[in-house]
C-alpha cells in the first residue's frame, strides 16, 4: 500500500505493507539509513527518530500507524535548532568509537535538551538508558549533551 | 571437533605476521584509475593533488578502535604536510599493496609504527629529489615545511603538489636510510584529533556495512540450526515463499562440522542452513518466521551450562589430567604457610554483540564475486569464499566497510561466505542481515571456565605458594579457541612454589577470541585471588601487589617477558590517583578495589570505587586508570576514548553479561537477556598515561581486563563478600 510519509520536511511516497516497521520503510524502501538497526525489539535505541518531536523507536512503529506526523531522522538534525549543537558538541568532544549507535543516541540527546535545555546528570540518565552503546562512550555521551547545553564538562 | 594446539588466537596473528614479514610496498605504482588527472602517486599509500590535498590511505579494518585515522596520522607525520589538507581512504583488501590488514590482539599501532612513518619519510624525501632535480642543487641543500619543499640556500619554495606528478621518475629510496623525525618536532602525532569519520558518523552517512546498497540488491535472512552445527532435516518453504515480496527460499547443505574453528581459524566454513530472499529485509525476515524446519538430531544436543559446571567439579576433585608447570614445591609450602585460602571461581560464556548485527553485501556475476563487509579480517574471508564457492581468489573482490563494532566477532567470516553463496544461488546482488537473535545466538563465543586455586602466605607476609587446576575446554593436549592459559600467566615466575594443573572437558560450541581474549577471564581470577591471599595476609592489597612483583625490572625470555618495573611505576600511579590511602574513610557499605594486568604489551593498573546497597546493588561509583603502552600515545583523544570504552566493558562484563547453555541451545537472545551496561550504570573513568621509553603499543584491549577485579575487590572491601562467580547477581551480595 503507498503511504506518503513526512520525513525531515519533505513528502515521500512509499509502497510497502502497513506493518512494516517505520525503520524499514526509511531504511530499505526510501534509503534512509541514520536510523540504524541493533536489536529489533525496542532495547538498544539504534533507531531512535523523532515522530512530532518525541524520540521513538522506529523499529516499533509500524509504517500505517505513522499518518501525517511529522518525522525527524538524524539526517534533518543539521536544519535542527537544538540538533545542529548537540551533532558540534559530539564532534567537539570526538564521542564516538564505532559510531554505529551515535544517530540514535543524538536524536535521544536532541529531544532531552529540547525539552530540558540544562539537564543535570540523573536527568541526561533517564532520557538516555534506553540507548546502548556497545563500544560504551557513556562518558562522552554525558559530556557532550553537557557541553551542548552550555554546562561546565570534565572528559 | 578440531581443537587448534595453543589457546590465544592473536598470538598466532603475531607469529604469522611475523613470520610472513609485514610487506610494505614503499614504491607501488599507483593503481590504475585511482589517481585522477595531475595526481601524483608517491606510493601505495599516498597521492598529492596539485592543490596539495593528499590523500593517504587507511590499510586496517575500522572496527571502533580509531584507526582509520592514528595509522595516516603517522604516515602524514613524517611526509609533513597539515592534518586539515589530508584525506583518508579506506583500502580494499589488497595484501599485495598493504600487507594483512586485520584489527586484532591491539597490534597495529606496534606493527606499523616504524613502518608508516617511513611510507611517510620516503614520499617526503621522494618530494625533497623532486624539487633538488628541479633546481639543480642537491636533496641535502633542501628541507621541507608542511607541504612545501623549501630550497635552504636560495629560499625557493615547490609546494607538495607541484612537485608529485614529477616523482614518477624517482626511485623510492631504501626505508632503511631514512632519518625519522625527533619526536620533539612533532606537529601530528600526539595531538588530539578527532576521527576522520566523525563529521559523516554524527550526521549519519552510510559507513557501515548494513547501509551498502548496489542496483537491483535484494534482501535475505538464513536460519540455522539453535544446536550448533545441526543439519536441515526437512523444510517447508512453501508459506515463506507465499509472503509478498519474498523471491526464493532455499536450503543450504552446508558443512555441519564448519561450525567448530579449525587451525585457528574461527569461521571455517559454510553453516548448514535455510535462506529467505525478498524485496526488503522486512519481507525475508516475515518469509523466515513461516519457515517449517526440522532440524537433524545432533550430537551436542545434551550439553548444557550447568552438565559443564557439574562436570568440571568432579574434574577438579581428581587428579588433573595434566601438569603445565610444577615450580617449587607447592605442597610443602602450603604445608608450612602462615595462612592458606581455597578457593573456586567461574565465568561464563559471552557473546561479541556489536551493535552492528553480521551483514555482508555480496554480488556474483560472470565467475567473479564482489563483496562489501564489515570484517575484522578480509584475507581469510575470502579465501574462504574461494574455496567454498570453488571459485579463484584472484576473482574475488573484497571491500572493508566499517564496522559497527567488532570486539573479535567479525575475525571470523560465516556471514561473508553465507552472503557469497545466497548471491550466487540467487543470481542478484544480495545484503544478508542477520537479526539480533541470530548474532546472539550464533557467535564465536568468549568461553567459559573455572579455575580450583589454593594459595599460602608465609610468616613474613609474602606469596609463597600458589596452585591452580585450570578447568577448561579442549581435548587432549589442546584448548578450544581462546580457552587456553599461557604457563607464564601472573603470578607464575613471581611465586617461588607455583603449580599450574590442567584438565579439559570436550565443547561443541563454536568459541573464539573476544577484547582480550584470554585475559578477560583470567585477570579477573588471579587478581581477585592475589586480593584474597593479601587480606589474608592482613596486608594493603596494592602494597602486596608491589611487593609481589619484587625488585627486577623485568621477570622472564622474550615473547613472554613480564617488565615488573612498568607495573610497579602504573600501580604506583592509579594509587596516588585514585587517594587509596584514604579508603579508609569512605562510608559504609562503600569500597576500593585495585588490581593490575598486563596485556597486549600494555601495562595497567585500576582502582575501582563501588557502592553496595543493602539489598545487594552494586554502583560503580569511579574507575582511575594508569596505564604504560611506552613513550608515544599517538592520538590522545581516541587513546582515552579507548581506554574508558574498554573499562566500562569490564564492568559490563562483571554486572551482567552472560551466555547459558541448555539442551545443546543458547537461552538467551536479545539485549532484554543479554544486558549489556547503560548509561546510568557508568561511572567516570579517569585515565593516566605513563610514559616509559619503550615503543608504543596499542589500546583496543589492554585496559578491559583489570577492570573486573578492580570492581570486584572493591565489593569485598565495601562488604566483605568475595565475587568468584561472574556476573555478580544481588543474591550475592544481600546484607
Amino acid at each position: 500500500m503507498a503511504y506518503t510519509l513526512n520525513v525531515n520536511g519533505q513528502a515521500l511516497n512509499a509502497d510497502v505493507d502497513g506493518d512494516t516497521p517505520l525503520l524499514w520503510t526509511l531504511r530499505d524502501t526510501l534509503g534512509i539509513v541514520g536510523p540504524k538497526f541493533g536489536c529489533g525489539v525496542a532495547a538498544c535505541g539504534a533507531c531512535t527518530v523523532h515522530i512530532d518531536g518525541q524520540p521513538m523507536r522506529s523499529c516499533q512503529i509500524p509504517t500505517a500507524s505513522v499518518g501525517a506526523a511529522k518525522i525527524a531522522t538524524i539526517e534533518g538534525m543539521a536544519t535542527h535548532p537544538v540538533g545542529k549543537k548537540v551533532q558540534a558538541a559530539w564532534m567537539e568532544l570526538d564521542v564516538a568509537q564505532c559510531g554505529y549507535c551515535q544517530p540514535g543516541q543524538i536524536m535521544s540527546a536532541t529531544a532531552l535538551l529540547a525539552k530540558t535545555p540544562k539537564p543535570n546528570d540523573a536527568q541526561i540518565e533517564a532520557a538516555m538508558s534506553g540507548n546502548i552503546c556497545r563500544c560504551a562512550t557513556y562518558v562522552r555521551i554525558r559530556a557532550a549533551i553537557k557541553h551542548a547545553s552550555g554546562q561546565k564538562v570534565e572528559v | 571437533m578440531t581443537f587448534q594446539a595453543t589457546g590465544a588466537n592473536r598470538r598466532e596473528i603475531l607469529t604469522s605476521v611475523t613470520a610472513a614479514g609485514l610487506t610494505l610496498n614503499f614504491a607501488l605504482a599507483p593503481k590504475a584509475g585511482a589517481a585522477a588527472a595531475g595526481v601524483g602517486a608517491l606510493n601505495a599509500y599516498v597521492r598529492v593533488a596539485p592543490d596539495g590535498i593528499v590523500t593517504i590511505v587507511a590499510k586496517n579494518p575500522e572496527i571502533c578502535q580509531g584507526i582509520k585515522t592514528s595509522l595516516p596520522m603517522m604516515i602524514a607525520e613524517e611526509l609533513d604536510v597539515d592534518w586539515k589538507n589530508v584525506r583518508i581512504e579506506q583500502a580494499d583488501n589488497d595484501p599485495k599493496a598493504y600487507g594483512r590488514q586485520f584489527a586484532g590482539g591491539s597490534m597495529a599501532t606496534p606493527l606499523h609504527w616504524d613502518e608508516l612513518r617511513k611510507v611517510g619519510a620516503v614520499a617526503r624525501l621522494m618530494l625533497i629529489q623532486a624539487a633538488a632535480q628541479a633546481w639543480n642543487c642537491g636533496p641535502g641543500d633542501c628541507t621541507t615545511t608542511p607541504g612545501t619543499v623549501v630550497n635552504t640556500r636560495s629560499g625557493k619554495k615547490r609546494t607538495y603538489g607541484s612537485l608529485a606528478l614529477a616523482c614518477a621518475n624517482i626511485p623510492a629510496p631504501d626505508p632503511k636510510t631514512v632519518v625519522l623525525k625527533d619526536p620533539m618536532d612533532y606537529r601530528i602525532i600526539g595531538k588530539s584529533m578527532p576521527q576522520y569519520d566523525t563529521a559523516r558518523i554524527v550526521t549519519g552517512q552510510p559507513l557501515f556495512g548494513i547501509d551498502v546498497r548496489r542496483p537491483g540488491m535484494l534482501y535475505a535472512t538464513y536460519v540455522k540450526g539453535p544446536v550448533f552445527g545441526a543439519k536441515v532435516g526437512s523444510a517447508d518453504l512453501d508459506a515463506a515463499l507465499a509472503v509478498k515480496g519474498v523471491k526464493k527460499a532455499f536450503v543450504v547443505q552446508g558443512d555441519s562440522a564448519a561450525v567448530m574453528p579449525t587451525g585457528g581459524n574461527i569461521g571455517s566454513g559454510l553453516v548448514p542452513g535455510v535462506a529467505v530472499v525478498a524485496d526488503t529485509w522486512w519481507a525475508a525476515r516475515k518469509g523466515r518466521n513461516k519457515l517449517k524446519v526440522q532440524w537433524a538430531e545432533h550430537p551436542t544436543s545434551t550439553q548444557s551450562s550447568a552438565g559443564f559446571a557439574a562436570r568440571a567439579k568432579e574434574l577438579a576433585a581428581g587428579p588433573p589430567q595434566r601438569n603445565a608447570r610444577n615450580d617449587g614445591d607447592v605442597e610443602a609450602a602450603l604445608k608450612g604457610a602462615a595462612k592458606t585460602v581455597e578457593a573456586a571461581y567461574a565465568y561464563p560464556f559471552l557473546a561479541h554483540s556489536p551493535l552492528e548485527p553480521q551483514n555482508c553485501t555480496a554480488e556474483y556475476k560472470d565467475g567473479k564475486l564482489e563483496i562489501w563487509a564489515p570484517t575484522q579480517f578480509p584475507e581469510p574471508g575470502r579465501q574462504l569464499c574461494a574455496k567454498t564457492l570453488g571459485i579463484k581468489p584472484e576473482d574475488i573482490t573484497v571491500h572493508m566497510t566499517r564496522c559497527g563494532g567488532g570486539f573479535g566477532r567479525r575475525l571470523g567470516n560465516d556471514y561473508m561466505v553465507e552472503a557469497a553463496w545466497i548471491a550466487r544461488e540467487t543470481g542478484a546482488p544480495v545484503k544478508l542481515l542477520w537479526s539480533r537473535e541470530d548474532d546472539i545466538q550464533h557467535g564465536f563465543f568468549r568461553p567459559g571456565g573455572f579455575h580450583f586455586f589454593r594459595g599460602g602466605v608465609d610468616a613474613a607476609g609474602n606469596l609463597s605458594a600458589w596452585h591452580d587446576h585450570f578447568v577448561s575446554y579442549g581435548e587432549g593436549a589442546g584448548f578450544a579457541s581462546s580457552a587456553g592459559m599461557a604457563t607464564t600467566e601472573f603470578p607464575s615466575r613471581f611465586v617461588p612454589n607455583y603449580r599450574q594443573d590442567v584438565s579439559v572437558m570436550p565443547l561443541g560450541m563454536p568459541t573464539g577470541p573476544m577484547r582480550a581474549p584470554g585475559s578477560n577471564a583470567l585477570a579477573f581470577v588471579h587478581q581477585s585471588f592475589i586480593d584474597e591471599l593479601a587480606h589474608a595476609a592482613g596486608a594493603d592489597p596494592l602494597a602486596f601487589q608491589i611487593r609481589l612483583l619484587g625488585d627486577k625490572p623485568v621477570v622472564g625470555e622474550a615473547p613472554g617477558a613480564y617488565a615488573a618495573g612498568r607495573m610497579v611505576g602504573v600501580l604506583k600511579a592509579v594509587g596516588e590517583m585514585s587517594g587509596w590511602a584514604s579508603r579508609g574513610k569512605l562510608p559504609k557499605g562503600e569500597g576500593m578495589g585495585v588490581a593490575c594486568y598486563y596485556s597486549h604489551m600494555g601495562y595497567f593498573a585500576e582502582v575501582a570505587h563501588v557502592a553496595v546497597s543493602p539489598v545487594g546493588e552494586v554502583k560503580v561509583k569511579k574507575v582511575w586508570v594508569a596505564a604504560d603502552v611506552g613513550r608515544q600515545i599517538v592520538n590522545p583523544m581516541g587513546a582515552i576514548n579507548q581506554v574508558q570504552g574498554s573499562v566500562l566493558e569490564g564492568v559490563s562484563h562483571a554486572l551482567h553479561q552472560q551466555i547459558t547453555l541448555a539442551n545443546g541451545r543458547v537461552e538467551q537472545s536479545n539485549f532484554t537477556d543479554y544486558p549489556l551496561l547503560r548509561i546510568h550504570e557508568a561511572p567516570a573513568v579517569e585515565v593516566k598515561f605513563v610514559i616509559t621509553d619503550y615503543p608504543p603499543t596499542g589500546l583496543g584491549e589492554p585496559a578491559l581486563p583489570p577492570a573486573i577485579p578492580a570492581v570486584t575487590n572493591a565489593i569485598f572491601a565495601a562488604t566483605g563478600k568475595r565475587v568468584r562467580t561472574l556476573p555478580i547477581t544481588k543474591d550475592m551480595l544481600k546484607a
